[in-house]
């Protein structure tokens, strides 16, 4: 018995790491105020450059800095199109969702199938995601930069009279969570499931970007949020083998549960725990 | 330093010609996107046109491909005027084919089979829109992600339709229902598979969307709730209400669309990969180019379809994965609301 709670807590941690990983970078993001819907098509073309890189070289460390740069550069593009030229969040993440998606699918393909004989270990990466929630939530509640950014986030406007330069906070926050995205991607293609197939992020950048709703932007909170879903993922290997309820009940259930946990925080107004300028865009002199 | 000036009001000269440039960078973007993978762009575009526009069979693919892009893409125009993304309507156009197979499997079949299929998918699609654009209206959860995770839902719900208690009789290893019987099929035009009967409600769903927008109280009170929200609360405007019904409309019309693929093309309720080829996707770019205006749809749904019946002429004769409609789609939104600020703005170097 406690030999099983133990494996079901091994497995959902194991489930649990690209979506912390991707809700931290998220959470950073939208503390600066900036929602990014791409996460899941950063964490798609992440997957595809380590899988490349370590099917080619075998080098482990160069796939995944590889990943995180691509991840970050696609944020960046994301910042560019939304800080620079002001267009609309929300439109702009799920292009970049999509754009991802393609751009995994079709430079992926000469690898679709293939499988990585020397995969990473799994470990490194639930610790590095359990160190960096803790790190995280030190730095956004007790150091400068911590505070600049949420006040970024919260009000802009008074953060910029005080001398924060708004529009780099933003990007660099974004272009952090597009190098989480992209980590929590290679942890997929390296570790979890060492091969490369079409679409294998299978919806976890979405639900990432659910789970950051979810947890109230803590990052303490989003290990708890990761924790739950990975158990849920456990859960529904497990329960398909031994039970009469069909599997798609089992397939659907993750996606369900966000719209169920949306529409809880959303009844239970916990956007109020929003940072209160997110998703707006800010230029100064207007309001 | 790039600088921003506010042109509130860009002629439609203006428009039209940062729309073409923005439109003509999306395409060279996925030609270099081509080229990467290693298909030269001019040979992928000279492809993808010759193999569409050349030839009458082709015109046809292109034509059949626009007609669920029409419908869809006229009522997502509605929905993204009142900012309201419904990024779901590839799981709106399954519960339409369910529904529509369900009437079709299940009812007698009559003469009045096939509007009732019709009646029944428009239904289905709405219905399955309400949880998302519910939330939305009244407690402000996203429809991004609510409207895309319904998505999945309505995926495996087809899915299990299709191995477990709709599955065929006579179908052997196949995952799909029984035939629908002749009375619930559309009548193709010629020999091709444009199922001209969907094709003409396109059309008119179109219009009448647009005549719906320009002409009526709902029309009005959307109009104005999509240009300032804020006035929109002054004037005492039913804010939730507009938008939920906007949101429902547009769940119906993918719906419908659901039902024309079945009742015009496969004949059954199937797989959702063979189902949909992404329309619900693609016809988010279909209503972005129309700018809120429900009849130009009538302009962008064939450009999209052309991308789409394009996109298997890359996947037959170049071995490209059909992933390439991804890469349009998202280098063409992307592009669309770069262009759009561009417009708004004049762009000043210092």
């Amino acid at each position: 018995m406690m030999e099983e709670i133990l494996q079901a807590l091994a497995r959902a941690l194991s489930f649990g790491t690209p979506l912390l990983l991707a809700s931290l970078g998220a959470l950073v993001n939208e503390r600066a105020g900036v929602v990014n819907l791409g996460v899941e098509g950063m964490m798609a073309v992440g997957a595809l450059a380590a899988f490349g890189v370590a099917s080619e070289t075998e080098a482990l460390g160069t796939a995944v800095c590889l990943a995180m740069v691509v991840g970050a550069l696609a944020a960046l593009l994301h910042g560019f199109v939304t800080l620079t030229l002001r267009a609309n969040t929300y439109v702009s993440g799920l292009a970049l969702a999509m754009l991802g998606l393609g751009v995994s699918g079709l430079l992926g393909k000469k690898y679709e199938g293939a499988i990585l004989f020397e995969p990473a270990p799994e470990l490194p990466f639930t610790v590095a995601a359990g160190v960096l929630a803790v790190v995280l939530w030190g730095l956004l509640y007790a150091t400068r930069p911590g505070l600049v950014l949420r006040s970024v986030g919260e009000n802009p406007a008074a953060a910029d009279v005080l001398g924060v330069n708004v529009v780099a906070v933003r990007y660099l926050a974004g272009a952090f969570g597009g190098a989480m995205a992209g980590l929590a991607g290679a942890f997929l293609s390296l570790a979890y499931r060492p091969a490369w197939t079409d679409g294998m992020t299978a919806g976890l950048g979405w639900i990432a970007v659910a789970l950051v709703i979810f947890v109230g932007w803590s990052p303490l909170r989003a290990v708890l949020g990761s924790l739950f879903f990975g158990l849920l993922y456990y859960l529904q290997f497990r329960l398909q083998d031994q039970s009469q309820v069909p599997t798609e009940v089992f397939a659907a259930m993750p996606y369900l549960l966000v719209i169920g946990v949306l529409a809880l925080a959303g009844l239970r107004r916990m956007q109020g725990a929003a940072p209160a300028a997110l998703g707006r865009p800010y230029h100064r002199g207007e309001r | 330093m790039i600088r921003l000036e506010p042109d509130p009001l860009p002629g439609r000269a203006k428009v039209a010609a940062v729309y073409s440039g923005v439109l003509a960078l999306a395409f060279a973007l996925a030609g270099a996107v081509f080229a990467a993978y290693g298909v030269g762009p001019l040979e992928a575009y000279g492809t993808l046109l010759e193999g569409t526009l050349y030839d009458r069979q082709g015109l046809a693919e292109v034509l059949r491909r626009t007609i669920p892009l029409l419908l869809i893409g006229s009522g997502l125009t509605l929905a993204f005027r009142v900012s309201f993304f419904n990024i779901g309507a590839e799981g709106q156009l399954l519960l339409g084919a369910a529904a529509g197979g369900a009437v079709a499997l299940f009812l007698p079949s009559s003469a009045l089979s096939l509007p009732l299929m019709f009646v029944a998918g428009a239904v289905a699609g709405g219905l399955w829109t309400l949880p998302a654009a519910w939330l939305r209206a009244r407690v402000d959860v996203n429809e991004i992600l609510t409207t895309l995770m319904l998505n999945w839902v309505a995926g495996h719900l087809v899915i299990y339709l299709v191995n477990g208690p709709w599955r065929g009789e006579n179908v052997q290893g196949f995952t799909y229902t029984d035939e629908f019987p002749d009375l619930a099929r559309l009548p193709h035009l010629g020999d091709t598979l444009v199922h001209w009967p969907t094709l003409v409600l396109g059309v008119a769903l179109a219009v009448a969307l647009q005549v719906l927008l320009t002409r009526t109280p709902l029309g009005y009170e959307l109009r104005v709730v999509g240009a300032s929200s804020r006035a929109a609360r002054y004037a005492g405007m039913p804010i939730p209400r507009v938008v939920l019904l906007t949101g429902l409309l547009s769940g119906g019309a993918a719906g419908l669309a659901g039902v024309g693929e079945v009742a015009g093309i496969h004949y059954r309720l199937l797989d959702p990969s063979q189902l949909s080829l992404g329309y619900g996707f693609t016809a988010i770019i279909v209503a972005w180019l129309a700018r809120g205006h429900p009849a130009l749809v009538l302009l962008t749904a064939p450009l999209m379809g052309l991308l789409l019946a394009g996109g298997d002429l890359l996947k037959i004769s170049l071995n490209m994965p059909f992933r390439v409609i991804d890469v349009f789609s998202g280098l063409m939104l992307l592009c669309l609301i770069s262009g759009e600020s561009l417009a708004r703005y004049r762009v000043r170097w210092r």
